[in-house]
């Protein structure tokens, strides 16, 4: 039996009151969200915080609503399903109702929040696993140990940022709203996230995300597609989100191509932007994008399926996202 | 609140029951131990079986990742609770005669997700059905008597005495 750690146990009723509770609570205090990802993690005892601060009372944080720019705003509780299932969402942005309907599986969806997913714990087959696993072959630096076992002469951890909205809304150039002790900032996604396995997140400790910012969506089209083994539960051994904007007669102004699943953030390919921008998104240009993809992308051996496999996985990926914007014209 | 007990109220198939438990006992630990309501069951732990299923307010969740101190005032429905005066739902009784149960530590958890979503959805689709149970594993039936039995209750649901056709009976001509 996997029982959680004890824990000591808040429930806010405001966001403001959320942040008050976190800083003055214990340094390893966390926020929680639908507890779809800390709660195992907290059974494994990757996390073992003295208290936590549920965000299940506090109403403002949950919701969809019109932005004023045109966009839409998502709440950072509102769950996966009430996204996926939004008006609104299906109509203007597919590409994020799909996404979450790639997450898990519906009953998990029914549980899980978008911001839980954009803070999602980064993945590792040495790491996702219960405490008795990792002490056996001794523990990895993530949590308890010292070596890395994907690469053990590396100084660093390489576990892998999983989380099947992130390549998408960092695509899309979506922001978040952060609030912290010392007031609300704004920053795009791409912004929230380190190349580090341990400390993955650019985010103060207290800061609590708020809400999604989804751009207008006009002029632009934006797809996500996914590999994993089975068609639920699974999380990406790749995952790919692809935005572009077109001018009026088809010519791509700008463009983005953002790899998840493979590194310690999600990895937004230059060279997959400039081998589209200027063009109509012909043949051509899609194979030079999707071939600057696979040269970017380096997985390492520590997901499901092979890393020669996954690596080549990733042209014929790329090549299929690009091949959604143009199919969708 | 300090670890340690705490007092709920929690309103369990229609009856509010308090209850005293360790705070950081999930829903299923709480069920199972504090309630007596063996009948959800306890597999993985971890999210990734479905067999820990309850609905809240109607809705499929796995009580293996849901703190109680959560959900007090929500409705939370077991399986204990899916019968009524009238006998067994119509989902269960598609289940016993089509043999969509085999060892079943899947079905309560199939259950309750089935009747969720015919509650939702009066007329899936097979395609609906997949999807709606793709958070439930079954080691042992292989999916089509479940898909079946759902596919037979909702038609039964809708109205008119529908029987199980041969081919769901018996397997395929
Ligand atoms: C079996 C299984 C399969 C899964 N498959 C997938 C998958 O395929 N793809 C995928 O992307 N995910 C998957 N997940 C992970 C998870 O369910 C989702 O990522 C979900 O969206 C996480 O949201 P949550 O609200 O449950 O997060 P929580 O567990 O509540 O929180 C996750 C992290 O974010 C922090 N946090 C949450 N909300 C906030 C906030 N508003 N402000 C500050 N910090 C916050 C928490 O402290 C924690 O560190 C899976 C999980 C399970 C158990
Ligand atoms: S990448 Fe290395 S350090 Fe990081 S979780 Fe995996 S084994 Fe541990
Ligand atoms: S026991 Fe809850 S999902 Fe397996
Ligand atoms: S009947 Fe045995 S696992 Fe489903």
């Amino acid at each position: 039996m996997m029982r959680l750690p004890p824990f000591e146990y808040h429930a806010p009723a405001s966001a403001a009151e959320a942040v008050a509770v976190k800083a003055a609570a214990a340094p390893g205090a966390m926020y929680v969200a639908g507890g779809t990802d800390l709660y195992p993690n907290m059974k494994r005892r990757h996390q073992e915080p003295e208290a936590l601060i549920s965000l299940h009372r506090v109403a403002e944080l949950r919701g969809i609503e019109e932005g004023a720019d045109g966009g839409l705003s998502i709440g950072a509780t509102t769950s996966l399903t009430e996204v996926r299932g939004h008006p609104r969402i299906r109509a203007s942005y597919p590409a994020l109702a799909e996404a979450c309907r790639l997450i898990s599986t519906p009953i998990l969806q029914n549980m899980g929040t978008l911001g839980g997913n954009l803070l999602l714990d980064t993945r590792c087959n040495y790491y996702d696993q219960n405490y008795d696993w990792r002490k056996s072959i001794e523990f990895c630096m993530k949590k308890d140990g010292a070596i890395c076992w994907v690469a053990p002469s590396s100084p660093r951890c390489w576990a892998v940022q999983s989380a099947d909205s992130v390549p998408l809304l960092v695509a899309m150039g979506a922001e978040v709203d952060l609030l912290g002790p010392g007031g609300e900032r704004r920053v795009p996604v791409f912004a929230l996230y380190r190349d580090d396995g341990i400390v993955y997140l650019a985010k103060q400790r207290d800061e609590l995300l708020t809400r999604v910012h989804l751009p207008a969506p006009n002029g632009w089209r934006a797809t996500y597609r996914k590999v994993r083994r089975r068609g639920a539960f699974d999380f990406p051994v790749l995952g790919v989100g692809a935005w572009a904007r077109f001018s009026p007669d088809g010519i791509v102004e700008d463009a983005r191509v953002v790899l998840g699943g493979i590194g310690s953030a999600p990895e937004v390919v230059a060279g997959a932007a400039e081998a589209l921008i200027g063009g109509s998104l012909d043949d051509a240009s899609i194979q030079a994008a999707a071939q600057a993809a696979w040269k970017t992308g380096r997985p390492l051996d520590n997901t499901d399926f092979t890393i020669s496999w996954r690596k080549e996985m990733i042209r014929p990926t790329v090549a299929r996202a690009l091949g959604d914007l143009r199919d969708s014209r | 609140m300090q670890p340690g007990l705490v007092q709920l109220t929690l309103t369990v198939n229609g009856e509010r029951r308090a209850v005293t438990a360790p705070l950081h006992h999930t829903l299923l630990e709480v069920l199972r131990e504090e309630l007596g309501l063996t009948g959800t069951k306890h597999g993985c732990e971890l999210g990734e079986c479905g067999t820990c299923t309850v609905l809240v307010d109607g809705r499929p969740v796995l009580s293996c990742l849901e703190i109680p101190a959560a959900l007090e005032g929500r409705e939370i429905t077991t399986i204990e609770g899916m019968e009524s005066a009238a006998g067994l739902h119509p989902l269960q009784q598609a289940f016993a005669e089509l043999g969509a149960a085999q060892c079943g530590y899947c079905t309560p958890g199939f259950l309750l997700a089935g009747k969720a979503l015919i509650d939702e959805k009066p007329a899936p689709n097979r395609a609906e059905i997949v999807e709606a149970l793709g958070g439930n594993l079954c080691r042992c039936t292989g999916y089509l008597k479940i898909y079946e039995a759902v596919e037979l209750a909702a038609a039964r649901m809708r109205g008119g005495r529908v029987e199980a056709t041969p081919e769901a009976l018996y397997g395929g001509a």
